[in-house]
């Protein structure tokens, strides 16, 4: 295998000999040619092709649902509604990011009573080909009622607004509910020192209003779920998610089946960014397999993912934040109002929590709601939540800092969160980088660069996410030929396998082209969490060390054995070297490594390690994001000339795989800055539900983008590892506004930031 | 709704092949379902991402708006034809040293595509290789390593 090394290695990870190293991915062969298999790649013999048929309706009762006409169109095996699903048990089921009622999750997967968006699931077809199957779901016949829909979050929370679900009340921060049915399905709120004391105290207050769109993750792969309903009533699941685990553990209680019943492998993913957590072919599929007994593949296509799987919440946010004339934050006040989709569970929590957490702001108060509207159940997105609230908050701050005449990045170093740190969330700071982020963007060459021209501005914004650990499993036996296959439970959706074989050939001190990593199923590996959270380098990574250690242990213990000698006098050296006590004529005794995995068969058989960690710890992210912008004043559209990404990254341990999650996640809030929008009608149709119309930015929109990483190793990981794939997405929209503002004067106050938006709040401007 | 099959002859990756194909079938649709070709992928079905890129005849197109039956004839080439055996393609070798994929969803579409661009213009300016590759979705990785990885196979220097 071909070694590439760019770059040389930082500092911080000069102590490694292969960490900060970027040896080319264990899977990269099979991903440029063609080879590696994707969800929708897989065929099965006797394998059935399956369809679902979905609402034209935003809001509607069913009234009937007629399936005989498909049924009888030759070709067709089956076809199922929510009537065939056994009765959802009323209990929580975690979701991977998160927890959800389970009669919910089935409704989303499959409609029951109402139809709660365009684009909800109705019924399934099962066919000898897709094209009969497509033909079939013309031929079910649906009556609706149709009702008011609700769409927008602010129609949603008035007393009297048309209700999606009878049932659901608002459940209070003491944990009371409301009285009477809501769209609003809770309101948290946290709260630090005295709001109203602290705007007493500023010099400036400003108060701002924002209205973000839905906005979809945009994967290039659609969903997909294959299933086999064995005669023996196991289940095999083959699917593309960020979690197999969270995948058997939705579809077995939804077809109520025992989890060891179900086998879910995780194919190669196309892309997930939080949408492919949630199931919503995986038990349509098994369904469809059971009654038809032999195999059946669910495709989404294009509009079908648009329509009716995870965006982001559609917002409305309100924040208030008062300074001293000296720069010093006195007072932060959020309003978030987030819409959730047709179900209860918008990141508004998280992106609660992260709002004003980069500053040490005294006085504090942030209240979120979640609030059901009639649109698509919302997804987690990178970071979910914090894009919005941080686009708000980041933005007032750099209001303040303009009306009070201060440098923007001087202004945030002067508040900003620093170890020792509480948020008003409660959640402490240890070692974080939040103020070497800032420092290393005032000094980069895009900063300290001058910025030329007319409609051209610049502008900067901070990022946090928390970053979370939990479950992971690593399995890694020793091969006589000292190379070592290591078996992972985490879906690999941008070169984690890397990262987490990089750290197990550290901790063992062999090359990472040794270490051979595979993903497998759910009955192969220890259960492990969803990619996703920025949790699997960490915690993956963390369980690949404890497995390292387990396997230098156990080689210590042979050497012994072989030696004849106490465990305890021998060593297993970071060099890969098992040293003992020397023998009897005062040799030296030694092995290599691929000495001793060479004498495993025949001094006691094979070695396995084995780890399974649950780290409740987590490592905080920080970024600072800088960009310049052009705004042709005569159409509105924005174009992006330099952008700079800085973000701590902990410790590095593959660059090119941490700088093209940066890279990635400019790209991302980039879209989500300029052009991404969910375009709904009064009815409640999607009107952009393609790729064309849904714009996301093409090569020819982004300039390269400049990654620099900073290494604060976090004190609470073997190797210093944070998270690095959500924060990135965050700083993007916040920093763009200000360009814009900047280049023209106009202080935008909706997402996207589109032309039309862009046009609107120009000639409102002029008149 | 009667399905009619037809028979289509053409050359995919240098080997000449006779298949049956629905009429109704894409070319992508028969190279995954009826040959078991899944080198190209469906992003969005109607021309829009780019996943789905083949060069037929010499030209690249997205394969989910050619039809089966109009490949008669034709020469294909797709993803699973670019490396001879073992031996990966500069091209592919950069988006690999370059860490040019994340997901990996939408690179055979990306090799296809720049394979092409390189076949015209051996040398191409950044601004060359990002209009010509516009017609490629990647959420993954901002573009920017894809476009070093074209540049790298083209002899320039990378920084």
């Amino acid at each position: 295998m071909v070694t590439a090394q760019s770059q040389p290695q930082s500092k911080e990870t000069e102590q490694y000999n292969v960490i900060g190293t970027r040896p080319i991915r264990h899977d990269g062969v099979d991903k440029v040619t063609g080879a590696a298999q994707y969800g929708a790649d897989l065929n099965l013999p006797g394998m059935l092709a399956g369809r679902v048929l979905r609402s034209p309706h935003a809001h509607a009762r069913i009234v009937s649902i007629d399936t005989s006409k498909a049924e009888a169109l030759d070709g067709v095996k089956a076809v199922i509604t929510n009537a065939d699903f056994p009765r959802a048990a009323d209990a929580e089921i975690d979701t991977g990011e998160g927890t959800a009622n389970l009669r919910w999750v089935l409704d989303n997967v499959i409609a029951s009573d109402k139809v709660l968006y365009k684009g909800h699931a109705i019924a399934a077809v099962a066919a000898t080909d897709h094209h009969i199957a497509e033909d079939a779901l013309e031929l079910i016949e649906v009556e609706y009622e149709v009702l008011s829909p609700v769409l927008d979050v602010r129609d949603a929370m008035v007393d009297g607004s048309p209700l999606l679900h009878d049932s659901l009340h608002t459940r209070e921060l003491d944990g009371s509910t409301s009285d009477n049915a809501s769209n609003t399905a809770s309101h948290l709120q946290f709260t630090k020192g005295d709001i109203e004391e602290g705007f007493a105290e500023a010099d400036v207050v400003i108060e701002r209003e924002f209205e973000t769109s839905m906005a979809h993750q945009g994967y290039i792969e659609p969903h997909n779920g294959t299933a086999y309903w064995r005669a023996d009533g196991t289940l095999d699941v083959w699917t593309s998610t960020q979690g197999a685990f969270v995948v058997r553990d939705s579809v077995a209680p939804l077809l109520q089946l025992s989890p060891s019943q179900v086998k879910v492998t995780p194919m190669e993913i196309g892309g997930g960014f939080g949408g492919k957590i949630p199931v919503y072919l995986e038990p349509l599929a098994a369904l469809l397999s059971q009654k038809t007994g032999r195999p059946v593949k669910l495709t989404m296509n294009r509009e079908e993912v648009l329509l009716a799987t995870g965006p982001t919440s559609g917002t409305y946010m309100r924040v208030r934040m008062g300074a001293k004339n000296d720069g010093t934050i006195t007072a932060g006040e959020v309003h978030l109002a987030f819409e959730a989709g047709a179900y209860p569970g918008s990141p508004v929590g998280a992106g609660a929590m992260c709002s004003l957490a980069p500053y040490d702001i005294p006085n504090q108060k942030i209240d979120g709601y979640d609030v059901v509207v009639n649109k698509p159940k919302t997804a987690a997105y990178r970071a979910p939540g914090a894009p919005q609230a941080e686009f708000a908050t980041e933005s007032v701050l750099n209001e303040l800092a303009e009306q009070l005449g201060h440098d923007p990045l001087e202004m945030r170093l002067k508040n900003a969160s620093v170890e020792g740190n509480t948020t008003a969330a409660g959640m402490p700071f240890g070692v974080i980088g939040n103020v070497e982020c800032m420092t290393a963007a005032q000094e980069s060459p895009h900063w300290q660069s001058e910025l030329e021209g007319p409609n051209r501005g610049r502008g900067v914004a901070q990022g946090f996410w928390f970053n979370i650990g939990f479950e992971s499993s690593a399995y890694a036996q020793v091969n006589g030929d000292g190379t070592v296959p290591l078996v992972l439970g985490s879906t690999d959706i941008g070169g984690t396998r890397a990262s987490i074989a990089m750290q197990l050939a550290e901790t063992l001190g062999i090359s990472s082209d040794d270490v051979h990593p595979h993903v497998v199923d759910t009955n192969s590996v220890g259960y492990t969490q969803v990619t996703g959270g920025s949790r699997t380098t960490f915690a993956g990574g963390w369980a690949a060390y404890e497995c390292a250690m387990d396997i230098r242990k156990q080689m210590e213990q042979r050497a012994a054995q072989i030696w004849e000698c106490d465990a305890d006098d021998v060593a297993y050296g970071d060099d890969a070297i098992v040293r003992g006590p020397a023998d009897e004529d005062g040799n030296e005794r030694q092995f290599s490594f691929k000495e001793l995995a060479g004498q495993l068969a025949t001094s006691g058989g094979h070695i396995v390690g084995r780890a399974d960690v649950n780290k409740t710890s987590s490592g905080p992210a920080f970024a600072t994001h800088i960009v310049d912008v052009e705004v042709d004043p005569d159409t509105g559209k924005v174009d992006i000339l330099r952008y700079t990404a800085v973000q701590d990254a902990g410790t590095a341990i593959h660059p090119a795989y941490v700088e093209g999650q940066m890279q990635g996640g400019v790209a991302q809030g980039v879209g989500m800055a300029l052009n991404e929008e969910y375009f709904y009608d009064d009815s409640g149709d999607l009107k952009n539900a393609s790729l064309l119309d849904y714009r996301m930015p093409t090569a020819l929109d982004l300039p390269m983008i400049e990654p620099i990483i900073v290494e604060v190793p976090n004190p609470g990981h073997p190797y210093g590892v944070r998270g690095v794939g959500e924060v990135p997405i965050v700083p993007p929209a916040p920093a763009v506004r200000a360009a814009i503002a900047n280049a023209i004067g106009v202080h935008m106050t909706e997402l996207p930031m589109s032309p039309r938006a862009i046009l609107d709040a120009t000639v409102l401007d002029e008149s | 709704m009667a399905t009619e099959h037809i028979v289509v002859n053409c050359t995919i990756n240098g080997e000449s092949q006779t298949f049956l194909a629905n009429e109704r079938d894409s070319l992508l649709e028969a190279l995954r379902d009826r040959i078991g070709l899944t080198g190209a992928k469906e992003g969005c079905n109607n021309g829009n991402c780019g996943a789905c890129c083949v060069n037929m005849d010499g030209r690249i197109v997205n394969s989910c708006l050619v039809m089966a039956g109009e490949c008669e004839g034709s020469e294909i080439r797709t993803v699973e034809g670019l490396a001879m055996g073992d031996q990966l393609t500069p091209l592919q070798n950069a988006f690999l040293e370059q860490a040019a994929l994340q997901c990996g969803i939408c690179t055979p579409g990306f090799l296809v595509a720049a394979e092409a661009l390189l076949e015209q213009n051996p040398d191409p300016s950044e601004h060359e290789i990002r209009y010509w590759l516009a017609g490629n979705l990647c959420r993954c990785t901002g573009y920017d390593k894809i476009i070093k990885a074209v540049q790298q196979a083209a002899g320039q220097s990378v920084v």
